[in-house]
């Protein structure tokens, strides 16, 4: 028990978060009734992809990956080690996931717009009743 | 270098510079947004041709934004081949179409969102050219973003109540098909240390053991899943038909024909560009599979589409059928590929006979308040030109020769014979006979209907006058266009077919010779 | 009840699946994990690239900022352009123009709308918004050798309008940013970031190759050009960003009708 607790979960809780964390939000997603708390749920979703994807970049023993005065320094007289990789976290999945925060924040945007219009027209945020509301609806299409 | 060059870039900027010239002149002056929105899907047309011509010339094409060319991977390339670039000219050709029927898109009482109207669609635009173009696995999700968040504005700008929820339902199902995308290249980039999609595929090849590893199996499957909900491949298909039949029909006339083909599209690259076609056709029980669920999908789709009243529904169930029958092309897994041909060639054929299909209902809704299918009585004798560009998308969709529908199917059973699919025949020639019964009613009602009714709004089903009603110009060009092209691709179909065929047969060879 | 067991065992799969694959993860933190240092016996990966030429290539020191607006600056792009398209699909959304006004219930109690009574709370963000609007420019200008850049920038700059409309009036805030012109404006930030990316093409060099710029800014290297150009980008990038956000609040707190609001 306590050997695959540490092979299989310790080296990778990083992955058991993110999948805990995806899968309260794409629960929500699906089951919760009010549109709002299925928003929520996306976010939670998407958020959890951040998590995974800033994991990766992670280094043991590395710092910022923002290089100091010395290290530039010392890498423009043309020291090789200045720039050790190891010495600096992976900046590309912080990049990445820069967009995919401005991603979420887009989509977040136009679907609370969406809820807005959605309670004007049906005076109502819980799905069943938007659709039975929906199958009377005789609108010029 | 000459600006011949830059033709992969070019043609997702125009939209976009187009895009923001209307948001700057547009909102005062809503008249330059038609001529604006031609002109840039004007320069995205000769872009299109001239890639088209230098792939047929030189081979495939590629285009390292800000120069950063080595090490591979560094950079983001585009790359234009003989798959992407021939669905490059449809999309440009296909909203030039629905561009010219959008004259005035959001009806009379939200004029003042016509500028609105422009700018999202030209987004939507540059979103399919950049889905299309881009040789970047990331990339991939920045622009189906922008593609995604401006279809759900333009199924949102219309007036009834229904289209915001329909844009509701297909903003939760894009969202979480694209964020499983992500997942998807998350778990390649975990294992590959790598974006670039010709990158990735190299590493997976040179590194046997790391293709069958769970990570990529994961990783293969949530980028399938993901695109599959985006293009509403069978189970995942809800959010489609509310949300192109209750948006305004100028968004339909974009939205219908391209979204769900890009998405196709997409898969095909992944599965030719990322994984390679022969590791995918190695594992033959994914493929059996997919066929399968193909297979569930053509015949839920046909079946759906009989049970509609509304023509544009109907329409919307028989792309989820169409959806099927790419999907099961694709993954017929036979040593010639003409499986793969097919489907490459449904995605060209089926673009434009949507476009064709969808603006001739648009047209019937627009201009005679005709949504429901046995309201369409009469129609033959009132609008002869319209109906003869709609019966030629139709005879296309049951798949009549010389149409481009004859000819994918044509193709698309060659493949399955090969693979001996048969089960796939039959799911195909079955829905072309639900398709033929769906259109040969139609035709009956629009034929020899007895009494022509138009309808009203308030007071129901009218008497109107037998006359004819041709709609403007601007209508009929497009339709009657489209109509032209769904038989001009079916015609040449011999030059189109050998020159997909070129990238196909061997992927692996063009995929790592220009590096 | 049925939906919830379904999405249960729907959400199960979905994880089920997720974490058969963790397995043959690298482990956390690992320096020699494929991501990291590139796959073993290959090439080692983008990112090992990055941390050493980044800072000779753009003589950028926060390597983040030299990826997002230079290596991957097409990616950027398209980031702002999704901002930047969400903001008009909320106004095809929500926005309701004047003429349609009729039948929809009035505009809220005035006594909300233009309190101007909130003597304390209108003081303190009135002192406030400069210093907020300050250290947003100095965000947008630092991110080369710090965390920051056009979007948190932007955002803070954003931020700084949505403080005047909630302690004032949004029809205040709105005589300092009209409905034309932050639509302008968003319009004016891509055309920065587009049409400064577009010009090497003129001389001949790729999209976004700030590099070639090197006579425009008359800088010695290119890599001081970069630098350069990354900046330009970025003012772009946070007009865009800034006039979207207040947008958005503008959009959803009136209903989509642009006065009135909270």
């Amino acid at each position: 028990m306590t050997s695959s607790f540490h092979d299989w979960i310790v080296p990778h809780f990083n992955a058991w978060v993110y999948v805990i964390i995806m899968m309260t939000g794409l629960w929500a997603v699906i089951a919760k009734n009010n549109l709002i708390k299925k928003l929520i749920g996306l976010s939670l979703f998407q958020t959890s992809i951040l998590l995974l994807y800033v994991s990766l970049g992670v280094k043991e023993g590395a710092g910022i990956p923002i290089i100091d005065h010395e290290a530039a320094a010392l890498a423009m007289s043309g020291s090789d080690d200045a720039l050790n990789p190891d010495r600096f976290a992976n900046p590309l999945p912080h990049v990445l996931m820069l967009t995919a925060i401005v991603v979420g924040v887009a989509t977040l945007g136009v679907a609370l717009a969406l809820c807005q219009t959605i309670y004007r027209d049906f005076g109502t945020l819980e799905e069943d009743e938007v659709l039975e509301q929906m199958k009377t609806l005789h609108d010029d299409v | 270098m000459t600006m011949s060059d830059h033709l992969p870039v070019l043609i997702l900027l125009a939209p976009l510079f187009g895009a923001v010239a209307v948001g700057l002149f547009g909102m005062r002056e809503p008249r330059v947004c038609l001529p604006v929105t031609l002109a840039a899907l004007g320069v995205s047309l000769w872009c299109a041709v001239g890639i088209l011509l230098r792939i047929h010339d030189e081979g495939p094409l590629d285009y390292f934004v800000a120069g950063w060319e080595k090490p591979v991977g560094i950079g983001i390339v585009l790359r234009a081949d003989a798959i992407n670039s021939p669905f490059l000219l449809v999309i440009a050709v296909v909203a030039i179409f629905a561009a010219l029927f959008a004259v005035r898109p959001t009806g009379e009482r939200e004029s003042g969102k016509t500028p609105h109207f422009f700018i999202l669609f030209l987004l939507l635009c540059t979103g399919l050219f950049g889905i299309t173009i881009t040789g970047d696995a990331f990339n991939l999700f920045v622009l189906v973003e922008v593609s995604a968040l401006s279809s759900y504005g333009l199924i949102a700008i219309g007036r009834t109540k229904r289209c915001k929820v329909a844009a509701f339902h297909y903003l939760i199902m894009g969202t979480v098909g694209a964020s499983f995308y992500l997942i998807g290249v998350g778990y390649l980039y975990l294992k590959t240390g790598s974006l670039n999609m010709r990158d990735i595929h190299d590493i997976l090849v040179s590194n046997r053991s790391l293709f069958g590893s769970r990570t990529v199996q994961t990783a293969f499957l949530f980028i399938l899943i993901g695109i599959w909900t985006k293009m509403a491949f069978f189970p995942l298909h809800g959010w489609l038909a509310n949300a192109y039949s209750y948006c305004p029909s100028s968004s339909a006339c974009l939205l219908a024909p391209l979204s769900t083909k890009a998405s196709v599209y997409v898969m095909i690259r992944i599965m030719v560009s990322v994984f390679g076609l022969d590791q995918v056709e190695a594992n033959a029980a994914w493929g059996d599979l997919v066929v399968w669920l193909a297979v569930i999908a053509i015949a839920a789709g046909s079946t759906l589409a009989l049970a509609q009243r509304e023509f544009k529904k109907m329409l919307c169930f028989l792309i989820v059928a169409e959806v099927g029958y790419m999907v099961g092309g694709a993954w017929l897994g036979d040593s010639g590929r003409w499986g793969l041909t097919g489907s490459v060639y449904h995605l060209l054929a089926d673009a434009t006979m949507t476009s064709c299909l969808f603006l001739a209902a648009g047209t019937f809704a627009k201009h005679l308040g005709v949504v429901r299918i046995d309201d369409l009585s009469g129609l033959f004798s009132r609008m002869p030109l319209a109906s003869s560009g709609f019966v030629i998308g139709a005879l296309a969709m049951i798949g009549v020769p010389p149409t481009g529908g004859f000819f994918s199917k044509f193709y698309l059973i060659r493949g399955a014979i090969d693979a001996g699919e048969w089960i796939y025949i039959a799911a195909l020639l079955g829905s072309s006979l639900v398709n033929a019964v769906l259109f040969f009613r139609l035709f009956e009602i629009a034929f020899f209907g007895k009494n022509p009714v138009g309808f009203h709004r308030e007071q129901g089903p009218i008497e109107v006058p037998s006359e004819r009603l041709e709609p403007p110009f601007h209508v009929l060009a497009p339709l009657l266009g489209a109509a032209a092209l769904v038989i001009l691709l079916g015609v040449f179909n011999g030059p189109i077919v050998e020159f997909i065929r070129t990238a196909l047969l061997d992927p692996v060879t063009i995929v790592s010779e220009a590096r | 009840m049925n939906a919830k067991l379904s999405a249960t065992f729907a959400v199960v799969f979905t994880g089920a699946v997720l974490l058969y694959a963790v397995s043959d993860f690298p482990d956390f933190g690992d320096p020699r994990s494929p991501a990291n240092h590139g796959v073993s016996g290959g090439a080692p990966s983008a990112s090992v690239y990055y941390i050493k030429n980044a800072y000779h290539d753009t003589s950028v020191p926060n390597l983040v900022t030299a990826i997002l607006a230079d290596y991957r600056g097409y990616d950027t792009l398209f980031e702002t352009v999704v901002i930047f398209t969400a903001g008009m699909a909320i106004f095809a959304i929500l926005r309701v123009l004047r003429r349609d006004d009729s039948g929809i219930p009035a505009a809220p109690d005035p006594a909300i709308d233009g309190d101007h009574h909130r003597i304390v709370v209108g003081v303190t963000c009135r002192i406030a918004v400069p210093l907020v609007q300050i250290f947003a420019l100095y965000v947008v200008a630092h991110g080369h050798h710090s965390p920051g850049g056009g979007f948190q920038g932007g955002v803070m700059l954003g931020a700084s309008f949505i403080l005047i409309a909630l302690s004032t009036s949004l029809r205040h805030a709105l005589g300092r940013l009209s409905e034309t012109s932050f639509i302008r404006l968003a319009c004016l930030g891509i055309l920065i970031y587009a049409g400064f990316a577009f010009l090497p093409l003129v001389v001949g060099r790729n999209f976004l190759d700030y590099g070639a710029l090197r006579a425009l800014f008359g800088t010695d290297g290119e890599e001081m050009a970069r630098s350069h150009g990354i900046f330009v980008v970025e003012i772009g990038i946070a007009l865009t960003v800034t006039s979207v956000m207040f947008a958005i609040f503008a959009n959803l707190s009136s209903r989509g009708r642009l006065h009135g609001g909270l």
